[in-house]
């Protein structure tokens, strides 16, 4: 087991700048989950950390060792490729054994590890298979066979189920969390889908433009976001973020939001926010309500702080376990998350309760937390 | 994808369809009959007998068939003073022809798969001036290689003439390979950089394999300069190490009175042969090799 260490890494592509100095301590057995919006630079830093891009500026270790220029055969990886880059000419077994021939392993544990591998990843059937005669979702597999049947000491992983239908991407997740329960090394993950993220990841790190955001477990990064980015990249659908502006009525703080055609609404903070709020007194703010925080009035549990208000319904869209009600509000459409049974068709008054207690506030200039 | 069978790809019907078909056919025949005229007429003339040539037309089929031009070429026809045919020349060409070409494929294949997915600093320039050499045209070189082969104790050898060929046919080889490799993910490579491979590792079991469309081509290609080449075979051998091309030329020349068009054309068919029988036997690939970038995964 080893940890990864980065510390001030940079990238240049001749003049453009990639990874803009990222500092990332990821524990041995850690399993780290890289999200960010395409072209963000995650492949990227998993090719730093491979070695199969040259690090412009900074350092980085794999298990305490300085690795900056160790070529990428002897920093002990195994690496899932984006693209798969599965070898053309060889069969699906050669390609899996590819790595333990080039490293002189005995036939013998290379025919268990195939073996092995195989079943887990259901491609028995397909070894003595070219990858040109591999569905997409079948070459993922075999790539993902590939760094697995090694068992080096850290996995890198760029989008590995991206191609894969809702059933085999379900059970290809539970299989790599329990091999990592099972093997415990640690694993960098690149992934777009959220709810990978969420039930892969020790911790999160959120990317954006060659930085890291936020770097924290998955409760953390959705319910602690720490700006406006981490809120809306967290989350299906994404955080409302309302634009108000922060006043004082009646000994409570309001967030008081307009709307041009409709009655203004003022949504009481909850006595926690109190606080920081009073520093802000008057000021621009963005109030962050994720879609379950808003639902049918009286629908739930009564609780505190709880602010009821009326809106026509102007779109609705059934999810299946959730029916998302959309209104119109400050200027955008809000996303409200009713059960199906109190759904109510478009154009109808409707009769929301938000949770105040889980409303997150955000300065409008900054994009920070408050 | 050019591997795909394209044959289950639904295809226009009707009338206006089939004229069109039939119209390009017939296009494409008088387009084939007017490129084999030449051949056939070769061909004819090398099976008849010297009275028959002079009796019939050039264009007519032979009445009785024989091959006595044909052996006469091979094993006894006059090359200069030396009779025994074009013979002991052909061996000279298939051995010189046979490592010209390997060391120049095996050395533009390593080139190109440098120049690409190992790139160092000045790749680009290097490869510029590889280019370069594939512009000189062949005359500009002869008093400088001559000088070379001489320094080197090369001259008039078989040796020299392949240590010419494999610098001139770099050039090409190098910019095939080059444009293969370059439509190549770097994936793959990285690939198998990670699973611990080294250059040579990845080189001869990743890259090389990958690369058979852009070997037949380049093995075609080389083949057919080398072999047809006369320019180089004249200059840097003498007599009995010239290469089929130079006898051929001296086949004809060589005057005993009458001229035996049909141990001409024997002769000729025979110096042509193997490039003829390496486009046969590769000349599948030679299309694949011509779309190859296009295959990936
Ligand atoms: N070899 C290169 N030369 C120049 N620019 C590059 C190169 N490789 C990547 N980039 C640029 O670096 C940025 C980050 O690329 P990267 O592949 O890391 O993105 P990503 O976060 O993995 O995106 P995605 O989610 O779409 O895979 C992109 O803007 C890309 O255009
Ligand atoms: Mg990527």
């Amino acid at each position: 087991m080893s940890d990864i260490r980065l510390e001030k890494v940079t990238k240049n592509f001749g003049a453009t700048e990639v990874i803009k100095g990222i500092d990332l301590a990821i524990d041995p057995g850690e399993f780290v989950v890289l999200v960010g919006p395409s072209g963000c630079g995650k492949s990227t830093l998993l090719n730093l950390i491979a070695g199969l891009e040259t690090i412009t500026g900074g350092d980085i270790y794999i298990g305490g060792k300085r690795v900056n220029d160790t070529p990428p055969r002897d920093r002990d990886i195994a690496m899932v490729f984006q693209s798969y880059a599965l070898y053309p000419t060889k069969t699906v077994r050669n390609n899996i054994t590819f790595g333990m021939v080039s490293r002189n392993i005995p036939k013998a544990d290379q025919d268990a590890a195939v073996q092995e591998i195989s079943t887990l990843l259901q491609i028995e059937r397909l070894l003595s298979r070219k990858p040109g005669q591999l569905s997409g979702g079948q070459r993922q597999r075999v790539a993902m066979g590939r760094a697995l049947v090694r068992k080096p000491d850290v996995f890198l992983f760029d989008e590995p189920l991206s191609n894969l239908d809702a059933k085999l991407r379900i059970e290809m997740r539970t299989e790599i969390k329990k091999l990592h329960q099972r093997l415990g090394k640690t694993i960098v993950y690149v992934t777009h889908d959220q709810i990978e993220a969420m039930t892969l990841a020790s911790r999160i790190a959120v990317m954006d433009n060659g930085h890291i955001r936020q770097f924290a477990d998955p409760a953390t990064i959705y319910e602690d976001p720490v700006d406006l980015f981490v809120a809306g990249f967290m989350g299906s659908p994404p955080m409302n973020m309302i634009p108000g502006k922060i006043g004082a009525q009646d000994g409570q703080y309001v967030v008081s939001t307009s709307n041009p055609d409709e009655a203004p609404l003022d949504f009481p903070l909850p006595p926690a926010l109190y606080e920081r709020a009073s520093a802000m007194d008057g000021r621009d703010v963005i109030l962050g309500l994720r879609p379950e925080a808003i639902f049918a009035a009286g629908t739930e549990l009564p609780g505190a702080n709880r602010f009821i208000f009326e809106r026509p319904v102007s779109v609705v869209e059934p999810t299946g376990p959730d029916t998302m009600i959309l209104f119109h509000h400050a200027g955008l459409d809000v996303v409200a998350r009713v059960r199906p049974e109190d759904s109510r068709p478009e154009g109808t008054l409707f009769s929301f309760e938000a949770d105040m207690e889980k409303a997150k506030l955000f300065d409008a200039k900054t994009t920070l937390r408050i | 994808m050019s591997r795909k069978n394209l044959s289950g790809i639904v295809q226009q019907k009707g009338t206006q369809h089939v004229v069109m078909r039939t119209l390009l056919f017939l296009t494409l025949g008088v387009f084939c009959l007017y490129y084999l005229i030449p051949l056939i007429v070769m061909i004819a003339t090398s099976l008849k007998s010297l009275e028959e040539i002079r009796a019939g037309s050039l264009l007519s089929l032979p009445q009785k068939v024989t091959f006595d031009a044909w052996t006469k070429a091979w094993s006894s026809a006059c090359v200069g003073v030396r009779c025994d045919g074009l013979q002991p020349f052909f061996w000279n060409s298939v051995a010189m022809v046979v490592p010209a070409v390997t060391i120049s494929t095996i050395l533009g294949a390593l080139n190109g798969y440098a120049l690409t997915k190992w790139r160092f600093p000045g790749a680009d320039i290097i490869f510029a001036l590889i280019l370069f050499g594939a512009f000189i045209p062949f005359q500009v070189i002869l008093l400088p290689m001559a000088r070379t082969l001489g320094v080197l104790g090369l001259a008039g050898t078989i040796p020299g003439l392949i240590l010419v060929h494999v610098i001139y046919g770099l050039a090409f080889t190098t910019l095939f390979f080059r444009n293969f490799f370059i439509g190549v993910s770097s994936g793959i490579i990285q690939a198998a950089q990670i699973d611990g491979a080294g250059f040579f590792g990845i080189f001869f079991r990743i890259v090389l394999p990958m690369s058979l469309p852009a070997i037949v081509v380049t093995v075609i290609w080389q083949f057919t300069q080398i072999w047809n080449d006369f320019l180089f075979g004249i200059a840097f051998t003498v007599g009995d190490s010239n290469p089929v091309t130079v006898a051929l030329n001296n086949v004809v020349n060589t005057s005993t009175g009458v001229k035996e068009y049909n141990v001409d054309m024997a002769a000729a068919i025979i110096a042509a042969l193997p490039t003829l029988a390496v486009y046969v036997i590769a000349g599948a690939y030679f299309v694949r090799g011509l779309s190859a970038g296009a295959v990936k995964g």
